[in-house]
């Protein structure tokens, strides 16, 4: 009693991030995981009651109790417990197959809203943004505007890393030489915590970033003034930021090679990968067609 | 030229912070006072003969487990000091460890804990207990055996030694590349794990194939497939797996140290190598293992309720199916351990649904060891309560473990410390609360007295309330975010108080294995009041039971034959058409393997190859590879590997025994 008592008293006023979603795919997410939990109750409680009831009432001291020590089967009870949780696994299931291509996420989000992209690149130990769009570049800070599908395009300079928003919903390994997708959508304004999910090293524990959803106007305000940001990130800055470091402070850059990104995914494809020029901003490599873009289509 | 001939191997191997070094010395000293012990009592040839190089599964079995003991308290050190750091580095505060230490304290906890406790627990009480309900007097290659064991040791003490010597990776317990990879992590610390491992693991391995031939081959007279007790099931299921799975790991260990030690590529970054591809196939053995650990444990249960039920195990055939098609399954399901590494929709839902389906083979086992207490007469003994403790927690982390299996569910848990709190509740509640079972339970079969009930029920509350006190906070903490594996963390996150409750659940579980020390301590000072005379404390059901307590080391005088699935509460109660071995006086001679030191200097020359390729030694290395060779050579050229004991020896034993009874 105490126990549970101290644990309410702990519990009090804390902030439970992936049960109080602020995003499209993490409030489904949330949907889900309750409709998970209550079916399995149906096999759970049955579990707990009669382990009580079963020990108790045939506990060896109580000599009113029935006891049939050499019966061991029944042909119609056991094919309860077999057919039953059967059933609730094929409900499950279907469940799982729908939700796994509703909430892919690979899969674009469904709005009138134009989608925005963004590049994530997990460095040793920080978080680099690249606004393609917009040409600027954020370390360890994000900003968008809220009720627009963001696409982050998600890649790896540095041992595997895992991009998670838990209020937004869903997570996703960044690796090197590899270019994975999480969409997501933030349904209202707010400042939420990001991180890695993923051990990458000494740092890891330092790889936390903001990420803050706007309205469109205070974004476009934010983007105007980023981009007065004397910094450019080019390839030599890219291998300064590259360099390892720890716990560091969100930081901007004003405008951006654009062709990086594609040069980080693709330097490990291709060992000879020229570096990308910095004067020829307006004109990335396609390269997309050659690097592992789309794994959807492994194995099937 | 000297530094040269040591590799690596550099006198700044020794020298770490300070509590390292205290770590060190208690070793040290630990070793040290071993040592001077078995001096002082001139025990060095008793050791050596009774117990080192003995081929007797029993022997070997308790060795197993002091072992694993040993590797418990360390294992549960790491958790100790991981939980401490938690509660203390928040905001400005650092905390008493540095990332890379704390890194590499978690990396030894989880190998630890699951190579080192909970394999040696399982081969442990399997080489105590398999023969015996078997019917048979050995595993079916009992030098092999011996061989695997000094294996364990090996990788356990190599483990060890990557304290003293340099350190262990900083990379978690799967290593996972590029960071396990010479590129991030340059250091000694990766070889250590994966070549104490890779020695343990093969170990693992040959002891998987010699269970399976044990009891496909040595069942007694009687005992077809159908009336083997449902342990001997989940056994096989689970060597099964062992066959099938450390095969995996034992390639993938070799690739990475490949890409170590020669500068391959097979999962690096560039170059064509595919860090995808490790986590595949390092789950492909990884999720096997869950199952092998696991079944063993469903096994002891399934004893445990039908003995302190006194009644038949319910729904046998059902049991039997439901063994087979988790065995099956559990190679169908790896995928869901990385879900969130960008496979489509289709991989995802087909390996998250085959992961549900295991849920209903493991829900039918609950289901039949409720209905084997219904109509029975239940005794709450301690291995019981454990059972009870196991229904309590292994459900709710069943819950859990559903929900992560759908793929949408698990994008938002993965990585988080509910899935840490997930696995340890199968671990912990499934696994290790079923070896304690087995563990009370057998104890004086291979004793030959009880161990001490009210210290027992003592360590099981403390265990229980330690466990939900230790692993409730972290399915909170999950829910709020926190990932796994971090060293620091900022205030405002409202963690820390969680964090303070997890560690103290870390001492209850702490005083647990205090009360478990001492229930060991005590049962042995009173032994002369346990005492299991009749060799069937628990009015048995299974053949183990029916010979004398200790058993005697050819397990039976005469092999037993059986007519029922319950062969010795059939003997006793049953219309008898088994026979009771201890009925007949007409005794032959036994032959039986003699002891055997090559296992010992087999595993050896092993772990100085794995030592000398952490260091680089490679004079070393050919030493240790040429050294096992020669060992086999001789030990397999020696045809008179077995002595006969006659047939007046087992009277004259069997005698002593029945008068025993006789008197009580």
């Amino acid at each position: 009693m105490g126990l549970g008592f101290t644990i309410l008293l702990l519990l009090k006023g804390k902030h439970y991030s992936v049960l109080d979603p602020k995003g499209f795919i993490g409030l489904r997410e949330r949907k889900l995981m309750i409709t998970a939990t209550l079916m399995s109750m149906i096999v759970v409680l049955p579990v707990f009651i009669m382990t009580v009831f079963f020990a108790w009432n045939y506990r060896a001291t109580n000599k009113n109790a029935v006891y049939k020590p050499d019966w061991d089967h029944n042909i119609a009870i056991e094919t309860v417990w077999w057919t039953v949780p059967l059933i609730l696994i094929v409900i499950l299931g279907v469940m799982t197959w729908q939700s796994s291509y509703e909430l892919n996420p690979y899969k674009p989000i469904n709005s009138t809203v134009k989608p925005m992209t963004i590049q994530v690149v997990a460095l040793d130990w920080k978080w680099l943004f690249i606004y393609p769009e917009q040409n600027i570049a954020t370390v360890n800070y994000i900003q968008f505007p809220e009720n627009t599908p963001i696409d982050f395009e998600i890649t790896s300079d540095a041992p595997m890393n895992s991009f998670w928003i838990p209020q937004l919903g869903g997570q996703m390994y960044a690796m090197a030489g590899m270019r994975t997708h999480l969409h997501l959508l933030a349904n209202s304004l707010g400042q939420f915590n990001g991180s890695s999910a993923n051990i990458s090293g000494k740092g890891f524990s330092g790889m936390k970033f903001l990420a803050v959803s706007t309205t469109r106007l205070d974004f476009d305000k934010w983007v105007q003034s980023t981009k007065q940001t004397p910094e450019v990130l080019n390839i030599e800055q890219y291998q300064v930021l590259a360099k390892p470091s720890q716990n560091i402070p969100p930081s901007y850059y004003g405008s951006t090679d654009k062709t990086i990104y594609n040069w980080v995914v693709m330097k490990y494809m291709m060992p000879n990968t020229k570096m990308p020029i910095s004067k020829d901003q307006n004109n990335p490599t396609e390269t997309d067609n050659m690097n592992h873009d789309n794994m959807q289509g492994m194995g099937m | 030229m000297l530094a040269n001939i040591f590799g690596k191997l550099t006198l700044k191997a020794v020298q770490h912070g300070p509590i390292i070094a205290v770590a060190q010395l208690t070793m040290l000293l630990g070793v040290l006072s071993a040592i001077g012990l078995l001096f002082y009592l001139k025990r060095w040839k008793w050791l050596w003969k009774e117990w080192l190089t003995s081929l007797d599964p029993k022997k070997i079995g308790v060795m197993y487990i002091v072992v694993a003991v040993g590797m418990l308290l360390r294992g549960t050190t790491d958790a100790a000091m991981m939980r401490a750091q938690q509660s203390m580095s928040v905001g400005t505060s650092n905390g008493f460890l540095t990332s890379d230490h704390f890194q590499q304290i978690f990396t030894a906890h989880g190998t630890i804990m699951i190579f080192f406790v909970a394999m040696g627990l399982m081969f442990g009480l399997l080489n105590l207990v398999v023969p015996l309900m078997l019917g048979s007097r050995d595993v079916a290659f009992p030098f092999m055996n011996s061989t695997s064991f000094w294996l364990y040791v090996g990788g356990a003490v190599l483990i060890n030694l990557s304290l003293v010597l340099g350190q262990i990776g900083a990379t978690g317990w799967l290593a996972y590349p590029p960071l396990s990879e010479l590129a991030y992590s340059p250091g000694v610390g990766v070889d250590y794990w994966i070549w104490s491992i890779q020695i343990a693991g093969i170990g693992s391995l040959l002891s998987g194939i010699n269970f399976i031939v044990t009891i496909l081959k040595m069942r007694c007279k009687g005992m077809d497939l159908m009336k083997m007790p449902i342990f001997l099931w989940t056994v096989l299921g689970s060597m099964s797996l062992v066959a099938f799975a450390f095969p995996i790991l034992t390639a993938t260990l070799a690739m990475l140290s490949l890409d170590r030690t020669l500068g391959m590529h097979f999962f690096t970054s560039d170059s064509g190598g595919n860090a995808m591809m490790y986590v595949n196939l390092i789950w492909a053995w990884g999720h096997p293992e869950v199952y092998i650990l696991i079944l063993p444990a469903f096994g002891i249960f399934s004893e445990v309720v039908a003995t302190f039920s006194q009644k038949r195990l319910f729904g046998y055939k059902s049991m039997v199916w439901a063994t087979a098609g988790i065995t099956v399954l559990s190679f169908t399901v790896w995928l869901h351990h990385f879900f969130t590494m960008g496979a489509g929709p289709n991989i995802n839902a087909f390996f998250g649904i085959m992961t549900m389906v295991i849920a209903v083979p493991t829900g039918v086992k609950v289901f039949n060891w409720l209905f084997t207490m219904n109509h029975g007469r239940v005794h709450f003994n301690t291995p019981l309560l454990w059972f009870f403790g196991f229904i309590a927690t292994f459900t709710l982390g069943g819950v859990a473990g559903v929900l992560m299996s759908v793929p949408a569910i698990d994008f938002q848990v993965h990585n988080s410390l509910f899935l840490v709190a997930h696995f340890h509740t199968m671990i912990i509640g499934g696994v290790v609360f079923g070896y304690f079972a087995g563990i009370a339970y057998w104890f004086p079969k291979v004793f030959g007295f009880k161990l001490n009930e009210q210290l027992g029920r003592y360590a099981f509350w403390c265990w229980t309330i330690g466990f939900l006190t230790a692993f409730v906070p972290l399915y909170i903490l999950g829910m709020m975010g926190a990932t796994r594996r971090l060293d620091h963390y900022d205030a405002s996150m409202g963690w820390q108080s969680l964090f303070i409750v997890a560690g103290v659940g870390v001492l209850i579980i702490g005083l647990g294995i205090a009360f478990q020390v001492l229930q060991m301590i005590v049962s042995i000072k009173q032994r002369k009041s346990n005492l299991d005379i009749t060799g069937d404390p628990w009015n048995g059901r299974t053949l183990e039971w029916s010979t004398s307590s200790p058993a005697p080391f050819y397990n039976f005088a005469i092999l037993p034959e059986v007519h029922d699935r319950d062969a010795f509460w059939d003997m006793k109660y049953g219309s008898s058409k088994s026979t009771k071995s201890t009925n007949y006086t007409n005794y032959t001679d036994i032959s039986l393997p003699k002891n055997s030191s090559a296992g010992i200097f087999i595993a050896t020359f092993a772990s100085l190859f794995a030592f000398s390729m952490v260091w680089h030694i490679f004079w070393l290395g050919i030493l240790g590879i040429v050294g096992v060779l020669v060992c086999l050579i001789i030990r397999l050229s020696d045809d008179e590997t077995e002595y006969i004991v006659s047939a007046e020896t087992i009277a004259k034993n069997e005698s002593i025994n029945l008068s025993k009874k006789a008197t009580h």
